[in-house]
């Protein structure tokens, strides 16, 4: 014996049954439908990145067609609509999937860190992938991504230059600068993980997989993230090593 | 025969705080089982006046789902079984194992490695039944079941709620146990009446005894004793999008 746990005269334990707890009510409350909202608001910004990705590559046509391509989404449905009115309606509709992918998120995450009030002195992996582990905290950094990408390249507050300048002005600009395309290029292989899980989780989640879908689904899910992983690493990629200036 | 270190979590009771302590056992023979070899612990213990290791265990046969042991950090140890089929053999001499209780907020530590997994009996009583009546029993075969359904629908039922699953996932979710259970009944015919208000029902209690939220990562089915797969908790995810489609009222 190296110690001694603890000194019982009788070992006698006295239980009482747990208590019943109450479930809430609401639909919101319920952890599947949060991750139903997750799933959805999910595919919603994968469908957008795909266009965005599409219209990304009209830089390597150069500069006329890549600003004319964004004078387009800004021209969508003119004259039947006022100018803008696509472009707005598209930034309303990821505002809401962005917000709802997070409540989601930090929900789900407060509940799982009540499930496990006393940590594990030891606790192997057996089955996690590196993608599904990381999938909150890459979550957290491409929020912050984000906001960073919108101020950059759409609003040009933070690019060298500023407001007044074509888009491929400021893409050019802004991918000169090592530092900013490291965390571009950092920012997109933890989207690269982030989809990869999350489109299987996705299709868990809607009740669309099964034993015979899942080398499909996870096949799927690789595609598609690595797809447009590279798909958005190629521009920045190229402005950095000289190709397009 | 070998000699092992063990680090026991030990604590007094719900409300005393625990903590890991270490013992060493001797002549631990290769041929015995995970729990034979805290047995031989607990009457060196008891020899000694000391109190003895709590665990839960009933039918040493891997039917149960009494015993249930985080064993150096995998749910019922390195192999996929439960810990009573465990054998000191996937060990070596000298080794070192750290023996923990399933951690969840939903299984409350009784006393040393023993948990409260009462959790799992108000998730059943919520909605993982069938009504039938009583009387005499119908015909085995009154009631036609697809040879597909049948087979899924046992192998879910396979699920003896060791609680494993909750102990390996990393949000504590103990989805792979609901979804066993929604699955099985929801696969047969005598399961249809109740089919949507039960999983909406179980749902709504695992989501209040504070298991957490699944995030498929599958920690849970790489260490279910019966293999239980992923896909069971697809099957559950669909029941339940099913029911709130066909406008019942979540109880969560």
């Amino acid at each position: 014996m190296c110690e001694e746990a603890y000194r019982d005269p009788v070992a006698t334990v006295t239980t009482q049954p747990g208590q019943r707890r109450a479930p809430k009510t609401g639909r919101f409350n319920n952890s599947v439908v949060k991750k139903t909202v997750m799933a959805v608001s999910g595919i919603i910004m994968i469908l957008y990145l795909i266009a965005h990705m599409i219209g990304n590559l009209k830089a390597f046509q150069g500069p006329e067609k890549f600003n004319s391509y964004s004078g387009w989404i800004r021209t969508i449905g003119e004259p039947a609509l006022p100018a803008q009115t696509t472009l707005w309606i598209i930034r309303l509709v990821l505002l809401a999937a962005v917000v709802l992918h997070f409540w989601a998120a930090i929900s789900l995450w407060r509940q799982a860190r009540r499930a496990r009030p006393v940590p594990y002195a030891t606790k192997k992996r057996v089955q996690q992938s590196f993608a599904s582990r990381t999938v909150r905290w890459g979550g957290l950094i491409l929020a912050l991504f984000i906001i960073w990408h919108i101020l950059d390249l759409t609003l040009g507050a933070v690019n060298p230059e500023g407001h007044d300048s074509t888009p491929y002005e400021r893409l050019v600009a802004s991918f000169s600068n090592i530092p900013v395309t490291a965390f571009y290029v950092v920012s997109m292989l933890l989207l690269g993980l982030h989809l990869r899980h999350g489109i299987f989780a996705a299709t868990q989640t809607l009740g669309q997989t099964n034993k015979k879908r899942e080398r499909a689904v996870n096949g799927l899910a690789y595609v598609i993230a690595t797809v447009l992983t590279v798909g958005f690493l190629l521009v920045p990629l190229s402005v950095a090593f000289g190709l397009i200036d | 025969m070998m000699s092992l270190t063990l680090r026991i979590w030990r604590q007094r009771d719900r409300t005393q705080k625990g903590k890991m302590v270490t013992y060493h056992v001797t002549d631990v023979s290769p041929d015995m089982s995970f729990l034979e070899m805290l047995d031989v612990l607990n009457e060196k213990l008891i020899l000694d006046g000391d109190d003895p290791v709590a665990f839960d265990h009933d039918c040493r046969e891997g039917i149960c789902g009494s015993c249930g042991l985080m064993i150096n950090g995998i749910a019922h140890g390195p192999e996929q079984a439960t810990v009573c089929q465990l054998h000191m053999r996937s060990f070596k001499d000298g080794d070192v194992l750290d023996i923990e209780p399933w951690r969840s907020g939903g299984f409350p530590v009784v006393k040393d490695l023993a948990v409260d997994r009462s959790a799992f009996d108000r998730i059943i009583s919520a909605g993982g039944f069938i009504s039938v009546p009583t009387g005499t029993a119908p015909d085995a075969h009154a009631v036609p079941v697809p040879k597909k359904d049948a087979d899924a629908a046992f192998d879910a039922a396979t699920c003896i709620g060791c609680g494993a699953c909750v102990a390996a996932c990393p949000n504590g979710s103990a989805m792979l146990f609901t979804a066993a259970k929604v699955a099985h009944l929801g696969l047969l015919p005598q399961g249809q009446p109740e089919r949507d208000a039960r999983v909406l029902k179980m749902v709504g209690q695992q989501d209040a005894e504070d298991f957490g939220g699944c995030s498929n990562i599958g920690e849970c089915s790489a260490v279910c004793p019966k293999g239980i797969s992923m896909e069971t908790i697809s099957r559950l995810n669909h029941d339940l999008l099913g029911a709130l489609r066909a406008g019942a009222v979540p109880t969560s």
